[in-house]
């Protein structure tokens, strides 16, 4: 099947990042690229770094060593530490491995939380809400709309967030992120923790995220079926170091993956 | 005020019709993005023309049939008046329905032509096109995930609009002729009925009959142009097809379309509709929720809840048909609207309900009772996809739970010796779809329809349905056996969500019953009883016995019943699996299929006769995406006490 938006030129360039937390040595000199458009998969055994390597594209940690190169509007920007705000505003959004959302808030609200770094107005005009404020606001609610529209969860709408499943929780979290028009998406483990059914919808959600808005998506994830059906390339992470890097096909076959998730005798 | 039809004997005329008279009215809503949309009469109609010029423009023919698979949405209705517009004949199909269940219709009508709600849809029709190589043009509704699909003949609905739109330009006469050449007698949908027992078979009507009754029932209840009502039920239903495309054509009345399966109580309570339909699952459900929801109340509603109840049911019924009640009760019942009816209408979302139906299968007296007693004009009527539905309606002031009310005006009935209830009736279908023979045994020639339902007329004159005539049977004894009344009379109580009862040609009467996961769930709650699933409540003793209790009401219920005293059930095992169509055990109007569930589960109904105190069983389950998964557990059978005959009536 030909994509709405075929894979293009590198996005993201990640070169050379060591991350340290004291003693422990979180990423040793990774490098890799994330492509316009496509899929990307980081995959690796518990303490691979996975997480570590979106927190630290995503400006939560700062490595001590290596660049991160990042490309808005054509042009290239290169940042040792990336701040987060400052990702946020280049598109750069987010999902957790544990879910993030404001509990006692409806599905509707967090999901707005999204659009804040979109909203304009001061909280002045917000507060006496004539003008620009509402059209704002009707404008954003809009956005927001069209999202639960697209993740389906129109008759949870105002249900506050604690009350829902754990798997309808993820779908909001990712309707969170998708709020803030993301040029890049980070989804930490989106699927764990579903049963079946949950996964392949949260499958279909981002394969059509991916095919709608042509959003560019780097996951972590456990599930190596999931994986390697909707990912076009996978990054294998193990002790912070990069140990793969190919097509679903090619990482099946390397024996140096193979080795880190069945363990080899030493 | 139902209008004055004259010459307008098809839909499309109608439709023009209405979009001349009331263009800035209301005819179609839908909920979209949040917000209620509405579509008026007027563009509503110009929507249909140009999606009519598109479909000719495609090639669609006058006479060929055209498949439609869509939830409840303007678009969906907007086609299907497109296909009338130029002589065709939609086929809507059952939304939820598996690719190859679809096969069928479109094989045996030779179809073309399809329209598609969706992704999903278009995947189903596409995964059947080698099965149904005459399937060649697909128009669907939500682009999304479709853009580069890249098959011939997928064509968007804006597309065909665009296209049509211009044919319009270019000659706006033709589709006006194009309207004008179509006939009262003219086929104008044709409805596959679900097939309980057989495959399923094409059932054409035509505009006359489906208009004619459309139209009786509308004057019967004085419907008119500010009625709503909220489609929600399946398109393919001949309940929906006449509630939501014949009937608002004859009245004016507007129809709403709820924003996602999952939304229609919310969107129902946002909308208030006057006209309501629901079979009694679904009134039955929302008393689940009720009763649940008031369990949970503080004490002090609940008191009240109670106190009131009891007022209602004493007064409630009686106040709605109006006949006479004690002053103080009339006082009771007047506070006891202000405190629990009313705003227990309201979560209903029925505060606005003037005229509730329900039918398609047997209704508890006491849930019945329930949504009379609290001022919701709920009543019963009968009729079948061959009859365009009206057959019989129980009139404002004669309602009972027991019967489906008298012929409603132009109906001729009356029982066969085998006590079969036959109809003559304008709105009586034209045929089985390429099936002479079947069309010949269900319409003699001096056209009396044979419904196949067994019943007889009440004291006034009201029919009563029993069972279906071919499902009545003999015990060995001989005596009369009529399973479907045994299982609703199981189904009555909330623990219960299915029932099958076997004992033709047997000894004695035994059943699978099918708990009610919500309630019994609840059931357990309060009871600190832990489970792990469906499967393992349903296998717990105290579940076995709760579900016993249920069947001794119900044979001592019988034991009252001369005639089928002796069908009291003596055994019965709680299935260790919900009853789903998806497995080919219920029809896709959740019907139970006894037959293949007798054929699947033999060995089970072999446990039940030959006195076994539990069995093991292996069973393959369907999910929905198509794949089988297999379950296993130990049921116990269990007896049940029965009861003698009651002496006074046997004397009598």
């Amino acid at each position: 099947m030909n994509r709405a938006y075929p894979v293009g030129e590198t996005v993201l360039a990640v070169e050379g990042v060591s991350l340290a937390f004291g003693g422990v040595q979180a990423l040793r000199e990774v490098s890799f690229d994330v492509r316009e458009h496509e899929v990307r998969a980081i995959i690796g055994p518990n303490g691979a770094g996975k997480s570590s390597m979106l927190n630290v594209i995503n400006g939560v940690y700062h490595p001590q060593q290596g660049t991160i190169r990042f490309r808005t509007n054509g042009a290239w920007r290169e940042f040792h530490d990336m701040d987060s705000n400052e990702a946020a505003r280049l598109g750069v959004a987010r999902t957790f491995q544990n879910i993030a959302l404001f509990k006692g808030m409806s599905v509707l609200d967090n999901i707005l939380t999204g659009r804040n770094l979109k909203m304009r107005c001061n909280f002045l005009e917000q507060a006496v809400w004539i003008g620009r404020a509402r059209n704002e606001e009707l404008a954003h609610r809009r956005a927001v709309e069209e999202v639960i529209d697209f993740l389906e969860i129109q008759h949870i709408r105002k249900t506050p967030v604690g009350k829902l499943p754990y798997g309808l929780q993820k779908r909001v979290e990712l309707g969170r992120a998708l709020a803030a028009e993301p040029a890049l998406l980070l989804l930490d483990e989106p699927m764990a923790g579903m049963n079946l059914e949950e996964k392949q919808d949260m499958c279909r959600f981002i394969l059509d995220v991916n095919d709608h808005y042509g959003t560019t998506i780097v996951l972590i994830e456990h599930d190596m079926g999931v994986v390697m059906d909707i990912s076009d390339r996978v990054v294998v992470l193990d002790y912070g170091r990069k140990i793969g890097d190919g097509s679903p096909g090619e990482i099946r076959g390397n024996q140096a993956v193979i080795d880190a998730y069945l363990g080899v005798a030493h | 005020m139902a209008i004055d039809i004259g010459k307008l004997d098809t839909f499309p005329k109608l439709l023009m019709y209405h979009a001349q008279i009331r263009p800035e009215k209301p005819a179609i809503r839908e909920k979209d993005l949040g917000i209620w949309q509405t579509h008026r009469w007027g563009e509503f109609a110009a929507e249909v023309r140009a999606a009519a010029c598109g479909l000719a423009g495609a090639g669609l023919r006058r006479g060929e049939h055209f498949a439609l698979v869509s939830d409840n949405r303007p678009r969906l209705y907007a086609m299907m008046y497109a296909v009338q517009c130029l002589g065709g004949i939609p086929v809507p199909l059952y939304q939820d329905a598996v690719a190859t269940e679809m096969a069928f219709p479109i094989q045996n009508a030779e179809i073309r032509f399809a329209f598609a709600e969706d992704q999903e849809q278009v995947d189903k029709l596409l995964e059947i096109t080698p099965q149904c190589p005459t399937l060649k043009h697909i128009v669907y509704d939500d682009p999304r995930g479709l853009r580069h699909y890249g098959q011939e003949g997928l064509t968007s609905y804006e597309d065909l609009l665009a296209k049509g739109r211009e044919a319009l330009q270019r000659d706006p006469a033709f589709l006006d002729a194009e309207i004008a050449k179509g006939r009262g007698a003219d086929t104008a949908a044709m409805l596959f009925t679900s097939g309980t027992t057989a495959m399923p078979k094409g059932v054409a009507l035509t505009h006359h009959a489906l208009i004619d009754r459309a139209q009786a029932a509308a004057e019967l209840e004085k419907l008119g142009d500010s009625d709503v009502v909220l489609a929600y039920l399946p398109p393919a239903w001949v309940g929906q097809f006449i509630f939501s495309l014949a009937q608002p054509l004859v009245t004016g009345y507007c129809i709403c379309c709820p924003e996602a399966p999952e939304t229609v109580m919310t969107d129902m309570r946002e909308i208030g509709p006057t006209y309501y339909f629901a079979p009694p699952r679904v009134l039955e459900a929302l008393l689940t929720q009720v009763s649940i929801r008031m369990e949970d109340a503080s004490r002090v509603k609940r008191w009240l809840y109670r106190r009131f109840m009891a007022v209602a049911n004493r007064a409630g019924g009686a106040i709605l048909d109006g006949r006479p009640v004690s002053a103080i009760d009339r006082v009771l019942y007047f506070f006891g609207d202000i405190f629990i009816y009313g705003p227990l209408r309201n979560v209903l979302g029925m505060s606005q309900v003037r005229v509730a139906y329900t039918a398609g299968e047997a209704i508890g007296p006491d849930l019945f009772k329930f949504y009379r007693s609290i001022g919701i004009n709920l009543k019963q009527l009968y009729g079948s996809t061959e009859t365009s539905v009206f057959v019989c309606i129980q009139p404002n002031g004669q309602v009972k739970p027991d019967t489906v009310g008298p012929a409603v005006k132009g109906v001729e009935l009356k029982f066969t010796s085998e006590r079969e209830l036959v109809i003559r009736s304008p709105g009586l279908f034209k045929e089985y779809y390429k099936n002479p023979q079947a069309t010949a045994e269900a319409k003699d020639r001096e056209g009396w329809f044979h419904t196949g339902d067994a019943g007889y007329f009440d004291a006034d004159g009201h029919v009563k349905i029993i069972d279906r005539v071919k499902d009545v049977g003999t015990l060995a004894d001989g005596t009369l056996f009529a399973p479907k009344y045994l299982e609703n009379k199981l189904k009555f109580f909330p623990y219960v969500k299915e029932a099958v009862a076997f004992g033709q040609g047997r000894e004695r009467v035994c059943a699978f019953i099918n708990i009610d996961m919500d309630a019994v769930a609840n059931w357990a709650e309060k009871r600190n009883l832990s489970y792990s699933g469906y499967t393992d409540l349903a296998s717990r003793a105290e579940v076995c016995d709760l579900v016993r209790d249920c069947v001794e009401k119900v044979n001592a219920d019988l034991s009252q019943e001369a005639e089928i005293a002796n069908s009291q059930i003596h055994r019965f095992l709680v299935l260790h699996k919900e009853l789903d169509a998806d497995d080919g055990e219920l029809t896709r109007t959740r019907k139970v299929r006894r037959g293949a569930i007798g054929e699947k589960y033999r060995m089970l109904v072999d446990a039940l006769y030959d006195g076994r105190s539990s069995v093991h069983v292996e069973a393959q389950v369907k999910y929905e995406d198509g794949r089988t998964g297999a379950l296993s557990a130990d049921l116990k059978v269990r007896d049940a006490k029965t009861f003698p005959v009651a002496a006074a009536r046997k004397a009598a």
